[in-house]
């Protein structure tokens, strides 16, 4: 199965926007792709894991650089 | 029961659609949870741009009730359809420019067209009769319904039995029994409930839920409407109210002035959208300057910002002036001393 990666930027946005983005977009995309979502916000690293939880979605990666915070996330199955 | 109903419900991050969530899952119904960002909503923002505040662990309230009750929540951008609510509301404002009669209606109506999208029963809030002073009055309660579209598909489980019978009840998808009559403005009823629940670490019940029934905030926002010559905004406007210090001069710019290390670096992410001030020979600030301000306005801009900075007691501070194509150029100027500067400038 091919798999799709997405990196979406979410820098200036302030939470709980990055999280929306990150729905629309986890919305258009199958199960197994990933989306890497580029913030500048340090919310991020706790509402994106909380909202991916909450909804089925996987948090395979963050990472911490340069006052930016990039948290990848796995589709999850769809329907729980 | 003849079939598994399905409820969404309004999650504001507070106690009460905390506890009214919970009442209606416990009797078997699946609910999901809804949150609508209008870009007031209080979450953490200034929290998330200043530096002093981030060493205290910051989370968004309305995910936090989803993972207690381990339901989804659909977090929905409603920015540019909120600014309808905000500039003409039907039902007036409260304290402030807090329209929130009109905007529990709004949402109660997004909610409604949610549901009807997605084959859902009904729509639960955490609404308690007589607990806010407009919105939550006994006889505000039926208006929401009707002018929402709703009817009788809204179920409120903590005042449910101090209400008419709704579309659950009857079909028994709800027992009304194991529904709350509270009311009042005595939140015990709702700590001892959620002590019951084992719910701790609740957001603490507050006044508002967002900017717009906070003064200070508020007068920023009526400034902006009249330098504008209209009721207007974007999301950056509003956003920006809530950092650093505002300073109006003239009705055509006024200057927003960072406060601290998390402020500069918030500032600087609109330094392409708004010109700005930076001090080069002293430590000192970020200004953003929004409006159309003239050469002299620039340089008086530049000597507030000089009040600001280290080099306040100084005769000439130096400091670089951008324009949001990039183009930077230098400008030397005397500090404002701070009894210059009129009150009424600050707002
Ligand atoms: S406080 Fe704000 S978000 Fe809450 S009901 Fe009033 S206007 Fe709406």
């Amino acid at each position: 199965m091919t798999t799709h990666h997405r990196t979406i930027d979410c820098l200036r946005l302030l939470c709980p926007m990055p999280v929306i983005r990150v729905q629309e977009h986890v919305e258009t995309m199958a199960a197994g792709d990933t989306l890497t979502a580029v913030c500048s916000d340090p919310g991020v690293l706790h509402d994106i894991p909380a909202w991916s939880r909450i909804n089925g979605h996987q948090v395979v990666a963050t990472e911490t650089r340069d006052g930016e915070y990039l948290v990848t996330v796995r589709v999850g199955p769809g329907e729980v | 029961m003849s079939k598994h109903p399905k409820a969404l419900a309004l999650i504001s991050g507070g106690l009460d659609s905390l506890l009214a969530s919970k009442v209606v899952q416990d009797q078997g119904v699946h609910v999901e949870g809804i949150n609508f960002f209008t870009g007031f909503c209080v979450e953490g923002h200034t929290h998330a741009i200043r530096k002093q505040d981030r060493a205290r662990p910051k989370r968004n309230n309305a995910l936090w009730v989803a993972d207690q009750l381990g339901i989804k929540l659909h977090i929905v951008d409603v920015v540019d359809e909120y600014k309808q609510v905000v500039f003409n509301p039907k039902y007036g404002y409260g304290a402030h420019l807090n329209p929130c009669l009109d905007c529990k209606i709004f949402m109660v109506r997004k909610a409604r067209e949610w549901i009807e999208q997605r084959g859902f029963d009904f729509v639960i809030t955490g609404e308690v009769v007589g607990q806010r002073p407009k919105s939550q009055r006994k006889h505000a309660m039926p208006l929401v319904q009707r002018d929402a579209g709703i009817d009788d598909r809204l179920l409120r489980p903590l005042s449910a039995r101090n209400l008419p019978e709704t579309l659950p009840e009857r079909m028994g998808w709800v027992d009304r029994d194991k529904l709350h009559g509270f009311s009042g403005r005595s939140r015990k009823p709702q700590m001892a409930l959620a002590a019951l629940y084992g719910f701790e670490d609740y957001a603490q019940p507050a006044g508002g839920c967002c900017f717009l029934t906070d003064g200070n905030y508020t007068v920023k926002l009526t400034d902006l409407w009249k330098s504008r010559g209209g009721r207007r905004y974007e999301l950056d406007d509003i956003m920006l109210l809530k950092v650093g210090r505002h300073i109006r001069p003239a009705p055509n710019f006024k200057l927003i002035v960072a406060r601290e290390e998390g402020e500069v670096n918030f500032l600087s992410g609109y330094r392409r959208l708004f010109p700005s001030l930076k001090m080069v020979s002293h430590s000192g600030p970020l200004a953003l300057l929004d409006g159309e301000p003239t050469a002299a306005d620039i340089e008086l801009a530049a000597r507030i910002v000089g009040r600001y900075s280290q080099g306040r007691a100084a005769p000439l501070v130096e400091l670089e002036y951008a324009t949001t194509g990039g183009e930077k150029s230098r400008l030397r100027v005397a500090p404002m001393c701070a009894d210059d500067m009129p009150k009424g400038w600050l707002l």
